[in-house]
C-alpha cells in the first residue's frame, strides 16, 4: 500500500543533525515504494544550496546525495518562495534536481517546484503522513 | 483508531517525552490501538535503564516499561540514533565490542524502516518534539 509521505525540512544543513537524518528517512521511505514529496522551507532551503564545503567544520558534506533523489522516484521537491526571498536566495543558488521520465523516453524533468506559502498549505493538506525535521 | 507515536526528544529536558507517554496512555485508555512507539533523535535516551532520577521525580523509562508490559506495546529505538548516543542492547554491545548495555526492558532496537512502516500501517502518526 502506497501512502503520500511529506518530509518537511526546516533547518540548516549543519549545526544540527536533522537535515542528515531527514535525508536518511527519505531514502528509506522511497525504498518502501511510497509516494514521497519533500518541502524545503525556513533555513531548510540552505540544505539544497550549491557549492557546500564542510572541511572547516569537520562534517561530512552530504549535499551531493540530493542529486540521487530522482533515482528514487522522488519527483516533487517543493521550495517555499517566501523562505528563499527572506534569505536573498533564488533557485539559481540551489542544486538543479531532476528525475527521468520512463514514459517520455527518459527525458529529464525538473523535480523542484517553487511555490508560495499558500500553495504549500494545499500541498500539505493533500498528504497522509507528514514528518518534519 | 490505530495510532503510531514518534518521540524526538530526550527525557527530563523537554516536555515532549512526557507528553508522548501521557498521550499514549490516554489513547489506550480510550480504547485506541497503538501500533508502535518509535524513539528517534534524542528520543532514544528515553530507553536507558541506567538513568537515576531523584526519588520524588517520575521515572520516564520505567513508566514506558510498565505501560509496555500492560499493553504489549511495540517500543522501538532507532538504531542509527541509538548507536551515535551510546544506547546499546546486549546483542549490539557484543557486536560492537562494548563492555556494557543499557536498553531498558520492553524496548527493542531496530531501523528507520520501522518508522516508515508505522506511517503506512497507522491511521495517524503523532510526532512529539520540535
Amino acid at each position: 500500500m502506497a501512502k503520500k509521505f511529506l518530509f518537511v525540512n526546516r533547518k540548516a544543513p549543519y549545526g544540527t543533525i536533522y537535515a542528515l537524518e531527514s535525508l536518511e528517512v527519505v531514502l528509506i521511505s522511497a525504498a518502501f515504494e511510497q509516494e514521497v514529496s519533500l518541502v524545503f522551507m525556513d533555513d531548510g532551503v540552505y540544505e539544497l544550496t550549491r557549492g557546500q564545503k564542510t572541511d572547516g567544520i569537520g562534517m561530512k558534506n552530504f549535499s551531493p546525495t540530493y542529486s540521487a533523489l530522482g533515482d528514487y522516484e522522488i519527483k516533487n521537491i517543493y521550495i517555499e518562495k517566501e523562505s528563499l526571498d527572506a534569505r536573498g536566495l533564488t533557485l539559481d543558488d540551489l542544486q538543479h534536481l531532476v528525475w527521468e521520465d520512463e514514459d517520455d523516453d527518459w527525458a529529464e524533468k525538473d523535480s523542484i517546484h517553487l511555490i508560495s506559502s499558500k500553495e504549500l498549505a494545499a500541498v500539505m493538506d493533500n498528504q497522509e503522513v507528514v514528518i518534519t525535521f | 483508531m490505530k495510532l503510531a507515536i514518534q518521540i524526538n526528544e530526550g527525557p527530563y529536558q523537554h516536555q515532549a517525552s512526557d507528553s508522548a507517554y501521557q498521550f499514549t496512555r490516554a489513547a489506550l485508555a480510550k480504547g485506541h490501538e497503538i501500533f508502535r512507539v518509535f524513539l528517534y533523535h534524542d528520543g532514544v535516551n528515553n530507553a536507558t535503564r541506567l538513568a537515576v532520577p531523584p526519588q520524588d521525580d517520575r521515572n520516564i523509562t520505567q513508566q514506558w516499561t510498565k505501560l509496555q508490559k500492560e499493553h504489549d506495546l511495540d517500543l522501538v529505538v532507532c538504531i542509527a540514533a541509538a548507536q551515535r548516543r551510546g544506547l546499546l542492547d546486549e546483542d549490539e554491545a557484543r557486536r560492537q565490542g562494548k563492555d556494557a548495555n543499557n536498553i531498558a526492558e520492553g524496548f527493542r532496537i531496530s531501523g528507520l524502516g520501522q518508522l516508515i512502516e508505522a506511517g503506512i500501517e497507522a491511521d495517524r502518526l503523532v510526532v512529539f518534539g520540535d
